[in-house]
Formats: C-alpha cells, structure tokens, sequence
C-alpha cells in the first residue's frame, strides 16, 4: 500500500461509525453489571428499532455525567439527588422506576456477631467491635445509602476511616472483592450479591430491615439543557420501561430463583413529551 | 495455583468455542489501539526526528516534558479527553463520547509522548552516525528526517510496539471516554474490569490471557514482518 | 592542465585554525588548490590532516581564518560540489543500490543506468541488491567512493580511504581515481603510503603539528625516495 493509502486506511479506522439512533443511559454498576439490561434492552430495542448504550458508573458520576449532557436518560438510585437534579432543570421529571433492597453481607464467622438483627443495631455493634467494614467511598447511591444507616445508627464511621473502616473508593463488585480479601462487612445492593461470584464464605448477615430499601428512579435529560441530546428516542425508552412491556420486562429478570429487581412504577405518571423545536 | 490453571483451561475454552462476543471486543480493542498506534507514530515519530536533529532554544525543557509524559496515568488522559469531548466541552459538538473514536483519541494522546520519546532517543542515535555523512552530501533538514526514518524502521518498529502494548493494555483512559458499552465500546480491558467487579475472576484472568495472546500475535507479526523484510533485502 | 593565473583557485583556506580545548590541530594553514590534478596529503599521526579536510569540506566551522570556494566563502551550495570519502565509510542500512540511489536522489537524480554504472566502475557490479551493511571492508569503501562520485564533485576528498583495505580493493580505487583526475576532477587525498603518493599524486602537502611544512611538486618529493617525506620530529620549513 503506498502511504496515501495508509493515511486513508488509519483515518477510515478512526472516523466514527455512521451511527443508527441511540441513546446513552446513564446508569449504576449494580444495575448493569447484575445483567439487568441485557436482560431488558433487546426486548426494549426489538420493539423500537432504538439503540441502547448504557454506561455504568456510580449514581455520582452517572448525575455529573448527565448535566454535561453526556446522557439521555438517569437510572440511579439517590431520590433526593435525582430531584435536585431535575429542579436544577437538568431533567424533565423523576419516576420510581423500580426497587430492591441492600443488604449487609459478612464473613460466615460474623465476628460482631451482627446476624439477623435489625440494621441499625447491627451497624452499632460492628463499629463497637471495631470489626473491618469495607465501604464504597465513591459518593455512589449505596454509599449514600450506607452514610445514610450510620447517621440513623449514630455511629460517625468516617472518623475510623482507615482504621476499622476502610473505603475501596470503587465500584460496588471491587469494593466486594476487597470485602472477601479483608473478610469484612459491606453494604450492598441485593442484585449484585445475588450475580456475584467471588463470596468466599461470605454470606448476607443483615437483609428485610425496612430501612434498606432501595428505590430505583428513571428521568430523561431535558432537551432544553441539552438540545444536542436524543430527547425523542429517550421520551420513548423512559415510556416503554414505565409501561407494561418495560415493568414486565424488569420484573421477569430472575437469577437463581429471586427477582432482582420489583418493577414499582406508575403506570399513570407518564413522561410528558417533551420536544425540542425543529 | 487453581484459578491459574482454572483461567488458562476457559481462556482456551473461550478462544475454541469462537465466542462471538469475545470475538466482537477483541477485534475491537485491536481496531481501537492499533490506530491509535498508527496515528501517534503518524505524527509522533517525525516529531521525534525533528526534535533528535533540530537544535532550537528550550529543547532541553521539551525533551524533559516529553520524558515526563511518557508516565501520564491513563485516568488522568481520560479525563482530559472526556472534558473535551462532553457535551459541555469544546468538543462536545462531534458527538464522539463514548464512541471508539473517542478511544483512539485517549489512547492517542496516552502514547503519543513515548513514541516521541523513544523515537527522538533512537534517531539521535542514529543522527549522530550519519551526522558527518550527510552533511557532506549536502542534505536539507527534512531530507535527513525521512532518511533517519526510513533507516531507523526497525528500531522504530519496536518504538510503535512499545506504544501499542501500552495502548492495548490500559483501562484507564478507554474506561472514561468508551463508556465500557456493551457491543459499542467495550475492549479487552474494560471486559476484564467488568468481570473483575463481577466477581468472576476465573473469567477476568481468562481474558487476560487472550489479552497477552493478542499481544504476542501482534509482536510475533511485528517480528515476523522484519524478518522477511531483512530476507527481501538480503536477496 | 593548470588555470592561467589570473583564474579564482577552486579551494582556498586562509590563516586556517581549529582549536579543540588545549590543543590546536590545525594552526595557521594557508593552502591553494588551483584545480584540477591530485594532492596527496601527508605527514604523522595527528600532524591534523583529517582535521584539515574536514575544515576544507566545511564539515566543523574553523576557530578562525576562513575557506573559499572559487573564491566565495564556502557554504552548504559549495559543499554540494564536493564529496568526501571519511577514513570508516558511514553506509546507510539498505541495499548497496539504494545507498548509491540516496546520494544520487540528493542532487534530483533518479537514473538506475547512472547508478548500475557507478557500481560497475567501483566493481561492485551485480551486489545491488545485498544488504550495505554486510559488504567486506574493501566492498564498503568501494561503495562509500561510487556514492562520493555519485554527486559528480567538482573536488574529491578522501580521508585515509584506502588505509586498511585489501590491495585488490586498493587498486580499484586507485584506478577510478586516475580516471576521475582524467576528467577533470580534483582530488585532494590523505594518505601515508608513500608508493600510492608516486602512483597518483600530482603535488605533495606536508603537514605536520598542525602546520603546512612542506609543499610542491609530487616528484620533488618523491624521487628522493621515501626519506624525502620528513619524519615528525625533523621537520620541513616552508618555502
């Protein structure tokens, strides 16, 4: 090949795909890394023609990343997060989308001997035992959730950080791994423990407390902040998940015999369409 | 150790099985890094031939900078990137975030400074044994730069290899900018990553394997180019 | 064959001097070469005959004095009308051909014909295609002078350039030089065979630290026999 013919070929390589339709979902690890959307989307974009891409990364990043208009569509789980996002203007509105629950995962051992008590007690009694808690860090909905339950257990955990408490500042699988490693305790989302694979002898010690809830919430970026986005195709997709097909879809996701995730929206709070002039 | 073995048996296990997937991310990590491998020499080895011959005032402090580049974490080149290419970046008006373009981009501009580096190291060298010859012959300067080029080539092979091994093997940079899309963007080393955080560890070191895989095939082709190039020229 | 005298000298160095640190290689040189004809330079180890040539070819810049070439100071246009032939040939690494191509390439030639000729006059005929780097000493410096003639010199400079080669090569490059002197080229040469000084050269250049002692005729010199080139110690006053 002569060397006009190599440029041509690099440039060719590096240029961008003519791309079909898609929209970007900002999403959480748990969410993706679970399976869930592998196990949702193809029926999602059969129907529609619409594709896909969700990038997983904490419910932090995922709401910076979408008011740099680098999504279309928010599904993380930090509800009070999600509305100053959408009252900001960012978003056009917020919907439950769907829940689980955390739970609170340990060394079969249980050294602070946390089994089947209430969260906030158990909490107590790990930072009592100064046993090793391994926490996300990551400004993530779960270490949300996570300050949220040691704030209600009154127990200031961050000023043991680095002592008995130890935060990964990585995703909710890393932050597990280093559980297993440093045989500690962890809070976690109930569909990553359930697709995990490396639990040593780790098992749930804590699960069923109303306070760990989890509730997933979806909202499409507003095309008035983002008019470059894909306001259309993610009106359709925030549709089609609150409807029958997408609630269905969510909820017939099962591994090893439990739903991973409860399909909890409302039917009748449908995203009100939002289009950008043309 | 019995997850070694345990990855060796699924990584020959997923390469036999022709897994369409593991197919789809490999291509893609090779399309992604070899470009960008391409791109950088495309410009980073003439600009290391102009710096190994050139002699200008605030060379040292540039070799320096390029030196220092050459350990750019590649978060940190990710960032950059994807500060640029956001939507609410300058850049943000292509449209090339999370897309493969924009991984070519990081990984780019991750090896670009040690093709530099390397390159300018090389052909100064190599500047220094023809210096006398070609100025007796008269050369201008781009003439010795090409020159130096095309007599460096195998040295400068290795340089490229050099940039793709650490193009192909970094997570950081096309972690940010891909995304890790499943179909779109993933590569061997965010797949690695995922599986990581999956929990599947048998699975993430099998991946590995084919990773170091990929490399070796690259660089035994690399060699085996050069060899049969050396054969031509010896006929 | 000389220029009348009112002609410019194709090469002149006036009150030539390179200071390298301490020590002074070339101190004070004055030399005139007319045109045309061979001057075998000559004289001890480290006498700064090398460095000399390497003055004359414009390769390092004189600590002081200047050089002229016919008559103008000489720069990189007037380099291009010279070639030099260092003491080690510096091949580059491709084909023994494509080393001939690149000095041919360097004044706009591209001509296979002209190239398989300047092979053939160095015997090298039929070695086009093997690689430069893997030639005998002798076939390399035979390669680094048909690259040298390959720019069509107006001067010739050779630096010890058949010093520690094979006689066979030798005499080749002996006979393209009696060739070229044929045509018209100048050739100024350092050698220390005296026997090649008698075989080719025209005029004699002593040098000795540093200086120019000595300088004439070739058979002036020469017919004196091999004494006649002084020892270092000895000396030879200019004229």
């Amino acid at each position: 090949m002569t060397a006009r013919g190599w440029m041509a070929a690099i440039v060719l390589l590096a240029a961008p795909p003519a791309s079909a339709e898609r929209i970007v979902v900002q999403s959480t690890t748990s969410t993706a890394h679970s399976g869930l959307y592998d196990h949702v989307l193809p029926r999602f974009e059969r129907a529609t023609g619409i594709d896909v891409a969700v990038v997983a990364v904490g419910t932090g990043q995922a709401i910076r990343n979408a008011r740099n208009c680098d999504g279309d569509v928010l599904i993380v789980h930090a509800e009070a997060e999600e509305e100053a996002f959408v009252a900001a203007g960012y978003g056009i509105e917020r919907h439950d989308l769907m829940a689980n629950d955390f739970v609170l995962i340990g060394p079969a051992a249980d050294p602070a001997g946390v089994a089947g008590l209430p969260i906030a007690d158990a909490m107590t009694r790990i930072a009592e035992a100064r046993a090793v808690f391994v926490s996300r860090g990551d400004d993530s909905g779960t270490h949300r959730a996570e300050r949220r339950l040691w704030a209600r257990a009154g127990v200031d955990a961050a000023a043991a950080s680095g002592a008995w408490y130890r935060e990964s500042g990585s995703g909710m699988g890393a932050t597990l791994n280093v559980a297993v490693g440093m045989d500690g305790y962890a809070l976690t989302d109930r569909a990553t423990w359930a697709t995990f694979a490396n639990r040593g002898d780790h098992a749930i010690v804590v699960q069923g407390d109303p306070s760990l809830f989890n509730q997933y919430g979806i909202v499409a970026v507003s095309p008035q902040v983002c008019p470059d986005g894909n306001a259309d195709d993610a009106a359709t997709f925030v549709e089609w998940m609150l409807g029958l097909d997408g609630q269905a879809a969510i909820g017939s996701y099962v591994v090893e015999g439990q739903v991973l995730f409860h399909p909890n929206g409302q039917a009748d709070a449908m995203p009100m369409r939002s289009r950008p002039t043309r | 150790m019995g997850d070694l073995s345990a990855a060796f048996a699924l990584a020959l296990d997923l390469v036999l099985s022709g897994d369409p997937a593991l197919w789809e991310v490999v291509a893609l990590s090779l399309r992604v890094s070899l470009t960008a491998t391409a791109l950088a020499c495309l410009f980073g080895i003439p600009i290391g031939a102009a710096l190994a011959v050139g002699r200008f005032p605030g060379r040292g402090a540039v070799l320096v900078l390029v030196n220092a580049c050459m350990g750019l974490p590649p978060v940190v080149v990710g960032l950059l990137v994807y500060l640029h290419l956001s939507r609410a970046g300058p850049l943000g008006f292509l449209g090339l975030l999370y897309t493969p373009t924009a991984m070519i981009a990081a990984q780019c501009i991750l090896i670009a400074p040690i093709v530099i580096a390397l390159s300018r190291q090389v052909l100064e060298d190599l500047h220094a044994e023809y210096d006398a010859q070609f100025r007796s012959l008269g050369l201008g300067r781009a003439a010795v730069v090409w020159a130096l080029i095309v007599d460096g080539r195998h040295a400068l092979a290795t340089v490229a290899l050099a940039g793709f091994g650490r193009a192909v093997a970094e997570v950081g940079a096309v972690m940010i900018v891909g995304g890790n899309i499943d179909h779109l963007t993933r590569v061997m080393t965010t797949a690695i990553a995922l599986e990581t955080s999956r929990g599947e560890l048998a699975l993430a070191l099998a991946l590995g394997v084919v990773l170091m895989a990929l490399a070796l095939g690259v660089n035994a082709a690399a060699q085996g180019a050069r060899l049969a190039g050396a054969r031509h020229a010896a006929v | 064959m000389r220029p009348s005298e009112g002609a410019i000298p194709l090469l002149q160095a006036r009150a030539l001097r390179l200071e390298r640190g301490a020590a002074v290689p070339v101190n004070g040189v004055d030399l005139t070469l007319p045109g045309g004809g061979v001057t075998a330079l000559m004289g001890p180890n480290g006498a700064g005959k090398s460095m000399l040539l390497h003055l004359l070819h414009g390769l390092i810049p004189p600590t002081d004095g200047h050089v002229l070439w016919r008559g103008r100071p000489l720069d990189r246009l007037g380099r291009r009308a010279q070639a030099m032939v260092f003491q080690s040939p510096v091949l580059l690494r491709r084909s023994v051909a494509a080393n001939v191509d690149f000095a041919l390439r360097s004044r706009g030639v591209r001509d296979a014909g002209l190239r398989d000729g300047l092979l053939e006059r160095v015997g090298l005929a039929g070695l086009g295609r093997r690689p430069a780097r893997a030639l005998s000493g002798g076939e390399a410096q035979r390669l680094a002078l048909a690259r040298a003639l390959a720019v069509a010199p107006d001067l010739l400079l050779l630096d010890e350039a058949t010093g520690r080669l094979d006689p066979a090569s030798v005499a080749m490059i002996e006979a393209v030089l009696i060739a070229e002197r044929a045509q018209g080229t100048t050739i100024l040469m350092v050698t220390h065979d005296v026997a090649q000084a008698r075989r080719l050269a025209d005029s004699i250049v002593v040098m000795d630290a540093g200086r120019i002692v000595g300088d004439g005729p070739a058979r002036r010199f020469l017919d004196a026999g091999p004494r006649a080139v002084p020892p270092p110690e000895t000396g030879m006053r200019r004229r």
